[in-house]
């Protein structure tokens, strides 16, 4: 995702003259062909993420679209005010971008683990969340936000994800990109972010009827209301993500239901379990030991309840 | 720049008029409001006024002309002396002053982008800085002439931000971007010296890169004179030192801290305006 990043914002600094990149002494051999072929519109701000996001702030308001880079927590928590003060509150085109979201910079270790990025992030009321879940829509993300500057977070796993697209999908916040279409009236699996990969594969591997498999990559606080009439026909939905449940993609959604209560009781989420990450290991196996399993999907599913009362 | 570069004597008769006319609306502002941060607003009267009728060059019929020099109150407590300098400049009527603090009023206790000739919005310590970096930033990057003076309080230095944001601006040799550092010596419970000490502070912003000055808060002649020269070496951003006194102008607010958070009421009221009224 993160080669897809930089080759798409590359495409679009070379027709818009306001993007301008700014990041926090991290990105090596990621930004360095914009640093070379926009050294006026590159910023290494060193490690010092709050003054990075407020000098970001401060360019944006001259009319820059700043992306402000930086890995996993860093360009989030660690100025998590100047996020709320300086970008959000002023409704400037600053756009926070977190390569390492969820566990994908596992072995690295808590310190290095976003998992709670959608929690603080979802609270601003300005802020509009990309979190792609292939390089496509990557690229899509990066057009949509560079075609609508806003406040905005931009969340990318790292590295070497398949594309699920075959060209960039239109994006519009709030909607719903459907991968697998499944049966009538078939439990959607509803992905976020990097999850959409295990979206897919686990669509296959569950008995039952073929899952309708989609992927959210643009929501926000603004977008519950598109919630529910995407929902259709199917009695299910699951949500899937690499992040905390409290606060995060699946707490949105039980909050977008709310006025829906017979959707809201057909609605489940997978989420990491808090206990995750005491020890080493890669995201696939982190992921695994905070429940994102095949087996959490099919207790999720209708024809569970039925299976367990046939034992 | 208002008017020209030179520093004339009435230039600073002006300038004069204007400091205690922003210390008479603040303080009425305070006490109508019962607000706090009164010793902080009087603390920068004189910069202010120096600053709005001296040396920005801003034009209050066009707040958001591209050429402007930009101002940012980064220690947004003391907001009433520059909604008090905005509205007696002519940024917008000086009655609209009466809402201060009243319920639906856009005039917040914190300094707001919301009022008419207010770049930033500002309240949490150590944000000004650095967005006022990023600004001068852009008009460097940009090859614009425009400057940006962000004033600063000396409590707020405790925010690890601004040492972030120092160290950033020397480094870039951001010579249009001017630091004012109202240095009271006061912050929220006791003094500076005694909460988290500063010294020797001058060394320190000399240290990050920037040329310094230090001068009287309240000398206007003295801050014209600084002020209106900056840039005042090529690539490296400026820093004013000024050593003020926090209360400035009414003698029983004078270096107290108890005035950080207290409303003057009626009879003290009374007797700060007429003590400003005073030759």
């Amino acid at each position: 995702m993160r080669n897809a990043f930089i080759d798409e914002l590359m495409a679009l600094a070379e027709s818009n003259p306001q993007v301008a990149l700014v990041v926090g002494d991290l990105g090596f051999s990621v930004v360095e062909p914009f640093a070379e072929r926009f050294p006026d519109r590159f910023i290494n701000a060193g490690v010092a993420e709050q003054n990075m996001m407020g000098l970001a702030a401060g360019m944006a308001s001259e009319g820059y679209h700043v992306f402000a880079y930086s890995i996993a927590n860093f360009p989030t928590f660690r100025c998590a005010e100047q996020i709320r003060n300086d970008v959000a509150y002023h409704q400037l085109p600053v756009t926070v971008v977190s390569v390492g979201g969820g566990l994908a910079y596992g072995a690295m270790g808590y310190s290095h683990h976003a998992v709670q990025d959608y929690g603080l992030l979802r609270l601003f009321p300005n802020m509009l969340i990309g979190a792609p879940g292939d390089p496509m829509e990557v690229r899509a993300c990066l057009r949509y936000l560079v075609a609508n500057p806003q406040p905005s977070y931009l969340r990318l796993a790292k590295n070497g994800e398949p594309s699920f697209h075959g060209t960039p999908p239109e994006l519009s916040p709030g909607a719903w990109l459907t991968l697998r279409p499944g049966l009538d009236g078939a439990p959607v699996l509803l992905s976020t972010g990097g999850t959409l990969s295990q979206a897919m594969a686990w669509s296959l591997a569950v008995p039952g009827p073929t899952l309708r498999v989609c992927s959210l990559p643009l929501w926000g606080m603004a977008c519950k209301g598109r919630q529910a009439s995407q929902i259709g026909s199917a009695e299910r939905l699951i949500t899937l993500e690499d992040h905390l449940h409290d606060g995060g993609f699946g707490s949105w959604m039980g909050e977008a239901l709310s006025e829906h209560p017979n959707l809201r009781a057909g609605h489940r989420a997978i989420a990491l379990s808090p206990e995750v990450c005491g020890m080493v290991g890669g995201q696939g196996t982190l992921n695994q030991w905070g429940g994102l399993t095949l087996e959490a999907l099919e207790r999720c599913l209708p024809q569970a309840k039925t299976r367990l009362e046939g034992t | 720049m208002y008017g020209n570069g030179l520093v004339t004597d009435r230039d600073m008769a002006r300038t004069r008029l204007m400091a205690r006319r922003v210390r008479q609306l603040s303080l009425e502002m305070v006490a109508r409001s019962q607000a706090s941060h009164i010793g902080s607003a009087l603390s920068i009267a004189d910069i202010l006024a120096v600053l709005y009728w001296k040396v920005l060059n801003i034009d209050p019929a066009v707040p958001n002309l591209p050429s402007r020099d930009r101002f940012i109150l980064s220690k947004g407590h003391a907001c009433t002396a520059v909604y008090a300098a905005l509205a007696a400049r002519g940024f917008f009527p000086e009655t609209d002053l009466l809402t201060y603090g009243q319920d639906g009023s856009p005039l917040m206790n914190h300094i707001s982008h919301k009022v008419r000739g207010v770049e930033f919005s500002t309240g949490s310590l150590g944000h000004g800085l650095s967005f006022g970096v990023g600004k001068a930033l852009a008009a460097q990057r940009r090859g614009e002439g425009w400057r940006t003076f962000v004033l600063l309080s000396d409590g707020e230095l405790d925010e690890g931000s601004n040492w972030e944001a120092l160290m950033f601006a020397g480094h870039q040799r951001l010579d249009h971007l001017v630091a004012i550092v109202d240095y009271n010596k006061l912050q929220s419970l006791a003094s500076v010296e005694s909460t988290l000490g500063l010294e020797p502070l001058a060394d320190k912003f000399r240290a990050f890169g920037w040329t310094l000055r230090e001068v009287d808060g309240h000398d206007h002649t003295a801050l014209a004179g600084a002020l209106a020269s900056v840039p005042w070496e090529p690539a490296r951003p400026s820093l004013l030192l000024c050593h003020t006194t926090k209360g400035r102008g009414v003698a029983f607010m004078e270096n107290k801290v108890e005035w950080h958070y207290r409303s003057p009421n009626a009879g003290q009221l009374a007797q700060a305006l007429a003590e400003l009224e005073q030759p």
